[in-house]
């Protein structure tokens, strides 16, 4: 490093020396400055328009045609997938299972999520053990839980059914019944990730001033009294967040079906598609009966509901177009 | 009167003061978190035998290392575990560096339209790139990249959740008079990335490894589509282990705890600062 022009000249900007003429370095300098923050950033907008952007307008394409995988010609039907797609029964079936299985998951999740928040938040000793405990799941792979837990719902063998037993109830054919296998994968989805969203949910807790609490207290409410006015109202946007990214999440849904089916290895989300989900299906429309056009239209309809509930929680909130991250510095 | 007062300072006082219960309830959490990895290496470690017996047993056997030899005999796992290595060292590496260069330019460097950019990405952050899958696999194939591991590296060099938060990280720990110091002494921009913002946002940089790191070798649907069995990743490899017609739990289960061991080992060293991560993203996002 030069020391030499370590005092710039009163009055100019740093960076900037007044040297009589330009000289090759300072208009190298000049360049630098102007062009490299475009190189910094480029990486990201490349990598999208390769992975992000130009797949969604691509997918539209594939959609309006016959396109078999390995297939150099394929036909134009417009849009001929989607009514098809509207009026297959096994699509309307994925997309009520994946529904079914979002609620389940998700609403026990938040207000597990919420309990165990507030759990974390009272001055434990240890603290940050439980809390890396309650994370653990976090860490697990989706295949090993997916493989893990297909074995512990188990219909003849499995230790959940062995336990319903051990106490005079009668085993669930976990992956035979609709209900059952919706159940047992919402558990394998909360498995994973109520840690995580509890840890989400304790820092906004903690954000929240501990006099609002006191004066709460001071004014006599009780403990639900206190989380219903004081910790509830001030959570909202925490919340509304974690709704938002749980949506997302279960609406593509692929991996726990896949590995759930009783035939290891098979798209169809059980016999009668009893816990087929949409990425699922739309996975087996694409790789296994490769219609690659069909598979498309399926994608751009998920896509289309994702953007709608996402708008809908943006409306109701307003909250994203006032994060700290888009306001102006 | 007196007496409603100190019990007033008394409760204030313990406002936030655990139960008993509170140590219960989470210690049967953790026990809940923790019990899946168990069972799976308690089957591991056994044999099928032990799953139609009417009480299961519940210390671990000693059959462990007979059936993983066996994961390594049915699919290529150690070429899988290399891959997964690979793929996932590459994804974290690009992504902290392109993810801190962008992070850089959209917190401290004045360029045109860079706001209109930076919301450009928040906003991509809610596109599912999951949906991309067909286009993508069609380009790979002509690219004739399907079933190398080119192909799940590339789309994974950079995402928009690293720019996000290395910009914000950045905003706060890296400050104008530090820079401009630099400028002074005639750095270029790319030295003053490396040598004074590289260093003051490392903490957040570690952070976004540990999780790109953790994401990148969870990572199944993309890996499956695109690889084959003969060259696949670990969460691939795991999946074929499962889907033959029979399934050998034991063998199985064997692989899904090795392949469970490595992130378990690495999230228990790096616990504490993952949950920082978790809740620091939390409150700042």
């Amino acid at each position: 490093m030069t020391v030499i022009d370590k005092i710039a000249p009163e009055g100019s900007k740093a960076g900037e020396r007044t040297s009589p003429r330009p000289t090759f370095r300072h208009k190298l300098s000049r360049w630098d400055v102007k062009v490299s923050p475009y190189l910094y950033i480029a990486p990201f907008f490349i990598v999208f328009g390769i992975v992000g952007l130009f797949p969604l307008l691509y997918t539209a394409y594939v959609s309006l045609f016959k396109w078999e995988a390995g297939d150099d010609n394929p036909v134009f039907i417009g849009f001929d997938n989607f009514k098809e797609l509207f009026a297959d029964s096994q699509f309307w079936n994925a997309l009520t299972n994946t529904i079914s299985i979002f609620l389940l998951s998700s609403i026990p999740q938040l207000i597990i999520a919420m309990l165990l928040a507030a759990l974390l938040g009272s001055r434990l000793r240890g603290a940050t053990g439980w809390r890396v405990g309650i994370l653990l799941p976090y860490a697990a792979s989706l295949v090993s839980i997916g493989i893990i837990f297909a074995n512990l719902f188990g219909p003849k063998y499995g230790l959940i059914n062995d336990v319903l037993q051990l106490i005079g109830l009668d085993p669930v054919d976990w992956q035979a019944s609709r209900f059952g296998s919706h159940v047992a994968i919402a558990i394998m989805v909360n498995w994973r990730w109520t840690g995580y969203n509890a840890l989400i949910v304790l820092a906004a807790m903690q954000a929240i001033p501990k006099e609002l609490h006191e004066a709460a207290l001071i004014d006599g409410a009780g403990m639900w009294r206190r989380f219903t006015a004081v910790t509830l109202p001030l959570l909202k946007p925490t919340l509304i967040f974690v709704t938002i990214t749980s949506t997302i999440g279960g609406l593509q849904i692929f991996t726990e079906p896949k590995l759930f089916d009783a035939m290891p290895g098979s798209n169809n989300g059980g016999s009668s598609n009893q816990f087929q989900t949409v990425t699922l299906y739309l996975y087996q429309s694409a790789f296994e009966n490769y219609n690659l056009g069909y598979a498309s239209a399926i994608a751009w309809v998920l896509f289309v509901i994702i953007v709608i509930i996402a708008l809908v929680n943006f409306l109701l909130t307003g909250r994203l177009a006032r994060t700290p991250a888009v306001k102006k510095k | 009167m007196t007496t409603i007062h100190s019990g007033l300072r008394k409760s204030v006082a313990t406002l936030g003061k655990p139960r008993k219960a509170t140590y219960w309830v989470l210690a049967i959490f953790v026990l809940g978190s923790l019990f899946p990895f168990y069972w799976s290496f308690l089957v591991a470690s056994r044999d099928n035998g032990m799953l139609t017996e009417p009480v299961p047993p519940i210390l671990p056997g000693g059959n462990f290392f007979a059936n993983a030899s066996r994961v390594f005999d049915t699919v290529p796992f150690w070429k899988a575990l290399a891959n997964s290595v690979i793929v996932s060292g590459t994804v974290t590496l690009t992504t902290v560096l392109f993810s801190s260069l962008a992070g850089f330019a959209f917190a401290k460097l004045r360029f045109r339209g860079k706001n209109g950019l930076f919301v450009f990405i928040v906003v991509t952050l809610a596109v599912p790139t999951q949906l991309g899958i067909i286009p993508l696999f069609i380009a790979m194939s002509k690219l004739g990249w399907a079933g190398g591991l080119q192909s799940v590296i590339v789309p994974n060099l950079v995402t928009a959740f690293g720019v996000f938060w290395m910009r914000q990280y950045t905003v706060d720990a890296l400050p104008y008079e530090l820079i401009e110091a630099a400028r002074v002494d005639g750095c270029s921009m790319i030295r003053i990335f490396w040598n004074v913002c590289l260093p003051a946002v490392r903490p957040a940089a570690a952070i976004l490894a540990m999780f790109t790191f953790m994401m990148s070798w969870n990572d199944f649907l993309w890996p499956l589509v695109v690889l084959d069995a003969g060259n696949p990743t670990v969460q691939v490899a795991l999946e074929k282990l499962q889907s033959g017609y029979y399934v050998d739990y034991s063998l199985v289960l064997a692989g899904t705890t090795l392949a469970t061991i490595p992130i378990l080992i690495v999230f228990l060293l790096l616990g504490r600062q993952i949950v920082a991560g978790i809740m620091q993203g939390a409150v700042k996002g």
